[in-house]
């Protein structure tokens, strides 16, 4: 029995050298002449990302006769149950073809495991980087590599509102308040109302509705300097910033951390429960499902004091190091960054394309006026959706979030955000 | 075999009460042999991997096997998250047990005497236990809704605060697991729930064990009934009471599911205990503390069975 250990270890030692084998020269092989099966693990299951996925497959075939598409998808727990299942097969040296993950600092964990390839050759090959942001470049290179394909691109940074809800307070819906100080105004106008001013829901939701109400508060360069360590967490801004969230979170429904995910939330702004929710764009297609119409049942605008900034999340995939197809891992990532993926992909899912030369007619009204602020606006990275910070960072930030909804402790969270920082700070 | 020639008779017995030996011993070993080898790599091979793994530094998906000793578990004990995530394991485990303890022993105590309806109520009783966790954690996260009818949003409150107040003991409301210090005290309701009725079997199987002519010899020596209890039920119930406490304690320690179905996020502060910190770690990729929280989970468990079972051994025994 003492040997097992060391036998478990012999055997990891002999996975991993295995699966370095060969990966010098996985960004090489060719697209054009691969043939087989193509294995791409998702956690695009249902609903309209399984939707989305099967109008890229469909172009995947047309583009890539020769290849066969085999889906990987693992269902449950917005990805987390995803997460495991690939952390596990990338450990015993048996990765997928390609893998679907959050652009930015979430590929952290895997470029410092030393699991997927540099895409640099291959972004220039397909001229990538004339069609994407150029901030959104800057945000998904890491030490001057780039190492995935978004896919497609959420905003983060949108208030979804009642109209009714509004008028009844006696606030115009058609105008969005021009920054933080007069949006917590109008908040106080619903309470004074009788409803609930802003609907949240538990811990990811409140990690959510923290990074945007630190954007409003220290705009988006302090913003990003968090995360990269050019904002100091023990700055007085930042004790503003999170006074001003504390602020925010009093004005919300005391049952937020028994609502289990965001959809809840945004059901109480549907139902007219409460005026406002800060949530994604993918709220909008929940909107749309339940029959509601924008301009009349609900209005949305950036985060008040985030207009003119664009706080991003992107889906994005990956060349894992040992693909036991490179070509046909090749040929996936140019369906997914080509237009006619893009378009495909994003009409069905309701999110806008990472390039930026779609043409909007063929999206619906939010996604054109998306796609347009993404051209102009500046790009932010958002910290809930995997952007701005590694997981286990993340993770930690994520507990101090929760601890505040209950200890309402100015200080504790700006202490336990910043020793976070400097523990995963590069 | 072959030993000197005076002793021949003596070995030739010696062999065949050996071969006789193997006839009896032999096909039950031949039995048992692929559980001992399946748990022996299943359970104690990858305890001993999980042990292993929580002296390295691996905090990141990154392979890495740098061996640190105890240092994991130093800084876990010094880390005020998991000083949390023990002290509402402490608080769980006394209320889980004490709520099991006193309804289990008032259920035996009551159903003991009558000879009418016993069967019904014992199964009423009983019946929760069948549920899983999972199952009756979704319906309990409705009833212990932390909505109370005076808040922001209150006119949407449901569950349990719904009822007091529609009953006129609004001032009973709280906030239930929510609340940051003794949130993990309203887990412990519906672990009660479920398994008082266990405990209850238990006793009451224990009082079956208590021959009449016992109480019947105190009675004539003029036992009062308080006197009675306190020197002839107790005594004798003490067995069944470690076990019910053994078996309580050690599902207290390792209570996941529960938490896990009544509380949307496994990250949530107020009712985190080591094993639902286990697994944000995992998931985090932060496989050493992990797999050290893991073992001192399986130390603290290890504590509360281990003398259990010396002590049954040595029952046994005698």
């Amino acid at each position: 029995m003492r040997h097992l250990p060391k036998l478990a270890l012999a055997a990891a030692v002999g996975l991993t050298l295995a699966g370095c084998g060969g990966g010098d020269t996985a960004t090489e092989a060719d697209p054009e002449s691969a043939t087989g099966q193509v294995g791409i693990f998702t956690w695009w299951a249902d609903g309209s990302e399984k939707a989305g996925l099967d109008a890229l497959v469909e172009v995947f075939n047309q583009q890539h006769e020769n290849l066969e598409f085999e889906n990987l998808a693992v269902a449950g727990g917005a990805g987390s149950q995803a997460k495991s299942v690939l952390a596990a097969n990338l450990q015993s040296g048996n990765p997928p073809d390609s893998f679907q993950a959050h652009a930015g600092a979430e590929l952290q964990d895997y470029i410092d495991a030393d699991q997927i390839e540099d895409l640099s050759s291959f972004y220039e090959e397909q001229a990538l980087a004339d069609v994407f942001p150029s901030s959104l470049m800057e945000n998904l290179t890491v030490d001057g590599q780039i190492y995935s394909v978004p896919s497609n691109v959420h905003r983060s940074n949108v208030v979804w509102s009642s109209v009714e809800v509004l008028e009844d307070a006696g606030i115009d819906p058609s105008t969005a308040p021009a920054d933080l100080d007069a949006w917590i105004a109008d908040m106080e106008k619903v309470k004074a109302a009788g409803k609930t001013p802003l609907a949240l829901a538990g811990s990811w939701t409140q990690v959510h509705l923290f990074e945007n109400i630190l954007l409003s508060s220290l705009g988006p360069e302090a913003y990003s300097g968090l995360w990269n360590g050019g904002t100091d967490w023990n700055s007085a801004e930042v004790t503003a910033a999170i006074e001003d969230y504390d602020k925010v979170l009093g004005f919300t429904n005391s049952d937020r951390d028994s609502l289990s995910d965001w959809a809840p939330a945004t059901q109480l702004v549907e139902d007219g429960a409460a005026a406002y929710n800060v949530m994604g764009d993918w709220a909008q297609a929940k909107f749309e499902q339940d029959g509601k119409v924008a301009g009349e049942d609900y209005v949305y605008w950036p985060v008040p004091g985030t207009d003119g900034v664009f706080n991003y999340l992107a889906d994005s995939f990956t060349l894992p190091k040992g693909a036991p197809n490179p070509g046909g891992t090749l040929a996936w990532l140019q369906t997914i960054s080509s237009p006619e993926g893009q378009t495909a992909f994003n009409k069905a899912k309701g999110s806008i394309p990472a390039r930026t030369d779609a043409d909007p007619a063929d999206f619906s009204e939010y996604q054109q006026s998306a796609m347009e602020d993404f051209k102009s606006d500046t790009i932010a990275p958002s910290l809930a959706h995997g952007a701005a910070v590694p997981i286990a960072w993340l993770n930690e930030l994520s507990t101090a979030v929760n601890q505040f909804s209950t200890s309402g402790d100015v200080a504790a969270l700006q202490s336990a955000a910043a020793a976070s920082a400097e523990k995963f700070a590069q | 075999m072959g030993g000197p020639a005076g002793r021949l008779s003596g070995s030739a017995s010696t062999g065949s009460g050996m071969f006789k030996n193997v006839k009896t011993w032999g096909p039950a070993l031949l039995l048992v042999s692929p559980t001992i080898i399946l748990v022996g790599i299943f359970v104690y091979g990858l305890i001993a991997v999980n042990i292993q793994m929580s002296m390295t530094d691996q905090h990141t998906a990154r392979p890495s096997d740098e061996f640190v000793g105890l240092d994991n578990y130093f800084r876990l004990f010094a880390d005020a998250d998991f000083q949390h995530a023990l002290r509402n394991l402490v608080l769980l485990t006394v209320v889980f047990l004490a709520g099991t303890l006193i309804f289990g022993f008032l259920w035996a105590w009551v159903l003991e005497r009558p000879d009418r309806g016993e069967g019904f109520f014992r199964s009423i009783y009983l019946f929760p236990m069948a549920v899983s966790f999972i199952a009756s954690g979704v319906v309990w996260r409705w009833l212990l809704s932390s909505l109370q009818t005076d808040q922001q949003g209150g006119e949407r409150t449901t569950g349990l605060n719904r009822l007091l107040d529609s009953v006129g003991l609004g001032f009973l409301q709280n906030s239930w697991w929510s609340d940051p210090n003794w949130g993990i005290a309203a887990i412990a309701v519906p672990a009660i729930w479920q398994l008082a009725g266990y405990v209850m079997a238990l006793f009451l199987a224990g009082f079956r064990g208590i021959p009449d002519e016992l109480r019947e010899a105190a009675r004539i020596d003029g036992c009062s009934e308080w006197q009675l209890y306190r020197h002839v039920i107790f005594p004798q119930l003490s067995p069944v009471m470690l076990s019910a406490v053994i078996i309580i304690g050690h599902m207290s320690l390792k209570l996941f599911d529960l938490i896990r179905a009544i509380v949307p996020d496994a990250n949530t502060y107020a009712v985190q205990v080591p094993a639902t910190q286990m697994w944000v770690k995992y998931i985090g990729s932060d496989y050493a503390d992990s797999a050290a929280i893991g073992t001192i989970l399986l130390v603290l468990v290890a504590l509360v069975v281990v003398p259990y079972l010396v002590y049954t051994s040595r029952q046994e025994k005698r």
